[in-house]
C-alpha cells in the first residue's frame, strides 16, 4: 500500500452556499476557479494522488491553481470539503481526523514547512525555542536530551548552533527556512510538506536549501511533497510530478516525462514559458 | 541472450503551442540488443538518436510499440511499466548521461560522482574513491574535484556526467553524446575509461556521432535516418562503408 492514497479532495472557500454546481462549472475547461452561479471558489477538486514511502511528489502550478489548498488539507491545517486520504499511520479517512487526532499526526507523523514563515514559526521565540516546541509537542521532557536534539537539527539543517537563543526575527531568510525544515524533521515524520520552500530566498541561498533538504530526504528516506510555482525547484527534488490548474491536476507523470514530453497544451505552455 | 527487444517504437510529439502540429520523432523502429553488448546509434541530426534513447529512459512516452527489457525479475516492457516499476529500475539497472548535467549548484563534482554509489549503499568514502579515480581517468583536474560543476565548462561538466552515469555499473547504460564536448586526448582517455571500467555485466546503447569513436568502443551500429531505423550492421561493416564514403569523398574534391 503507498504511504498516502488521496481521492477527490476538494475545498470550496467563500461565505456563500455552493449551489451544487460549483465543480461542474469551473476548472480548466471553463478557465476559472470561481462559481459563476453562486459565487464559491473552487481551491482545488477532484485531486486524486499518491506517495508511496520515500518518494518526492511534485505539485507544479500558477499562482491560485490550489497547490498550497491541497498541501495545507494533507498537512492537516486546513478542512476539507470532500474527499478521502488513506494514511499509513492513521485509521480511516485522513481528512475526517478530530483536533486531537490532527495535533497527533502533525507532530510525529506529518511535518509541513509553510509558504509563509509566520505559519510555521514563531518569530519572538529563538530559533531554537521553535524547533524545541515540536520536541515538547511528542511527549520530550529533558531539558538536555531537547537542548542536545535541537543542536543535532540545527547542524543538520546548517543552520549555525550559537545563533539557536537568538530570537527567530533576527534570523536570514535562509536561515528561517532552515530552522521551519529542522522543525518538520524532528521527529522523524514519514511525509514532509513543503510548500513553496526557496520563494523570497536569494538564487544561491535558494540552491543551498534544497541541496540541504535533498541530502537529508535521500539520507532519512522520508517522503515528500513539494509544492512550487517555480519548475527548476520540482525538477531538482520530484520523482514525479502533478500540474495544477484552475484547482484540478490536468497532468502528472515521471518529472523529467511532465517537462520534456508535456502532453497536455497547458503544461507545453508552462514549459515553455520557463524555456 | 537478449536484454532488450525494440518493437516497432513509435514516437509522435503534438505540440499544441503550435496549433497541434504533429511530428514524427520515430516511426516504427525495430532492433534487439544482445547482453553485454555495446551498440551505437548514428545518424544525422534530427534522425530520432535522442528521442530513442528518451523513450528507452521513458523521459518520452512512447507512442506506439514495446521496449522489452529483460530485467533481473523479468521480463518488462519499458514503453508501458508503471512510473514506480521505471523508477524502481533507474535506480537499481538503468543509467542515463543526458547531453546536458543538471545538478544542484552547490554539490561538489566528487559528490555528484559519488551520490549514485552512496545511495546504493556504498559507504561515502569508499563512494568518493571511486569518483576520484573516474574523474581522475578523465583528466578533471584534481583541483576542480572538490569545486561546483555549475562553475565549469562544457567539456569539464560532461566528464562529470559521464562519470556519474558509470560510476555503478547499472545493467543498462543509456549514454547521449557522451564525449562530444571533449578534445581528443580526452576523448580517447574517456574510451579508455569505458572500456576499462565497464564489464560485461554492463550494456551499452550510446548515441555518437564521431565515427572514429564508433569503430573504437562498439561492437554494433544502428543507422537512424529521418525518424527510421535505416539499417543495423556490425562495426567492422560500418568501418569499411564509412572509410569508403571517406575515399569516395575524397576522391570526388581530388584529393
Ligand atoms: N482563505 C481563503 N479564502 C478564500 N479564497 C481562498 C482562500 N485561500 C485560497 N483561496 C483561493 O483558492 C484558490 C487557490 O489558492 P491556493 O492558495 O491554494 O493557490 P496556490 O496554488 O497555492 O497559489 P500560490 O502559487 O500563489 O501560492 C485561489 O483562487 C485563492 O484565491
Ligand atoms: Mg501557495
Ligand atoms: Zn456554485
Amino acid at each position: 500500500m503507498s504511504l498516502l492514497d488521496a481521492e477527490n479532495v476538494t475545498r470550496f472557500y467563500g461565505e456563500f452556499e455552493p449551489c451544487g454546481d460549483c465543480v461542474d462549472l469551473t476548472g480548466p475547461t471553463h478557465g476559472r476557479n470561481q462559481c459563476p452561479d453562486c459565487g464559491t471558489v473552487v481551491g482545488c477538486a477532484d485531486v486524486d494522488l499518491d506517495v508511496e514511502r520515500g518518494e518526492v511528489l511534485g505539485i507544479v502550478g500558477e499562482s491560485g491553481s490550489g497547490k498550497s489548498s491541497l498541501a495545507e488539507m494533507l498537512a492537516l491545517d486546513l478542512a476539507a470539503t470532500a474527499g478521502n486520504v488513506e494514511f499509513a499511520s492513521y485509521d480511516g479517512n485522513l481528512l475526517d481526523a478530530n483536533y486531537e487526532e490532527r495535533v497527533d499526526l502533525r507532530n510525529t507523523n506529518v511535518g509541513m514547512v509553510h509558504q509563509h514563515v509566520r505559519d510555521g514559526l514563531n518569530l519572538e521565540f529563538t530559533g531554537g525555542g521553535n524547533v524545541a516546541e515540536s520536541l515538547l509537542a511528542a511527549g520530550w521532557r529533558n531539558f538536555d536530551e531537547i537542548r542536545a536534539r535541537v543542536r543535532d537539527l540545527f547542524e543538520e539543517t546548517e543552520v549555525p548552533v550559537d545563533r539557536m537563543d537568538d530570537p527567530t526575527d533576527t534570523y536570514s531568510g535562509g536561515m528561517q527556512r532552515r530552522v521551519q525544515i529542522a522543525k518538520a524533521i524532528a521527529n522523524d515524520p514519514e511525509l514532509v510538506i513543503l510548500d513553496e520552500p526557496t520563494t523570497g530566498l536569494d538564487v544561491s541561498v535558494q540552491a543551498r536549501v534544497l541541496d540541504m533538504f535533498r541530502r537529508i530526504q535521500r539520507e532519512q528516506d522520508v517522503a515528500t511533497i513539494v509544492v512550487s510555482h517555480d519548475l527548476g525547484v520540482v525538477r531538482l527534488l520530484a520523482d514525479r510530478t502533478v500540474v495544477m490548474r484552475h484547482g484540478r491536476v490536468i497532468e502528472s507523470g515521471l518529472t523529467d516525462r511532465v517537462m520534456e514530453d508535456p502532453q497536455r497544451e497547458y503544461t507545453q505552455t508552462l514549459i515553455n514559458s520557463v524555456i | 541472450m537478449t536484454i532488450l527487444e525494440i518493437d516497432q517504437l513509435r514516437k509522435e510529439f503534438q505540440m499544441h503551442v503550435v496549433g497541434g502540429k504533429r511530428v514524427v520523432g520515430l516511426d516504427g523502429v525495430s532492433f534487439d540488443v544482445a547482453d553485454g553488448e555495446f551498440l551505437a546509434i548514428v545518424g544525422e541530426s534530427g534522425s530520432g538518436k535522442s528521442s530513442l534513447l528518451k523513450c528507452l529512459y521513458r523521459t518520452y512516452l512512447p507512442s506506439g510499440g514495446a521496449i522489452r527489457f529483460e530485467s533481473t525479475d523479468g521480463s518488462v516492457d519499458l514503453a508501458s511499466c508503471s512510473e514506480r516499476r521505471l523508477l524502481e529500475l533507474r535506480d537499481d539497472e538503468i543509467g542515463y548521461a543526458s547531453q546536458f548535467l543538471d545538478e544542484i549548484p552547490r554539490v561538489p563534482a566528487l559528490d555528484v560522482v559519488a551520490r549514485p554509489l552512496v545511495e546504493e549503499g556504498v559507504e561515502r568514502p569508499a563512494a568518493r574513491d571511486v569518483a576520484r579515480d573516474l574523474l581522475t581517468a578523465l583528466n578533471l583536474p584534481e583541483e576542480l574535484h572538490d569545486a561546483y560543476p555549475a562553475t565549469f565548462s562544457g567539456g569539464e561538466r560532461q566528464r562529470v556526467n559521464l562519470a556519474r552515469a558509470i560510476a555503478p555499473r547499472p545493467r543498462l547504460l543509456l549514454l547521449d553524446e557522451p564525449t562530444s564536448a571533449l578534445d581528443p586526448e580526452t576523448k580517447a582517455a574517456a574510451i579508455d575509461l569505458l572500456d576499462r571500467y565497464l564489464t560485461e555485466e554492463t550494456t551499452v546503447v550510446g548515441v555518437f556521432h564521431n565515427r572514429d569513436v564508433v569503430a573504437q568502443v562498439a561492437d554494433r551500429v544502428v543507422v537512424l535516418d529521418d525518424a527510421a531505423l535505416q539499417r543495423v550492421v556490425d562495426v567492422e561493416t560500418y568501418a569499411e562503408e564509412t572509410s569508403s564514403e571517406i575515399d569516395l569523398a575524397e576522391s570526388e574534391v581530388g584529393v
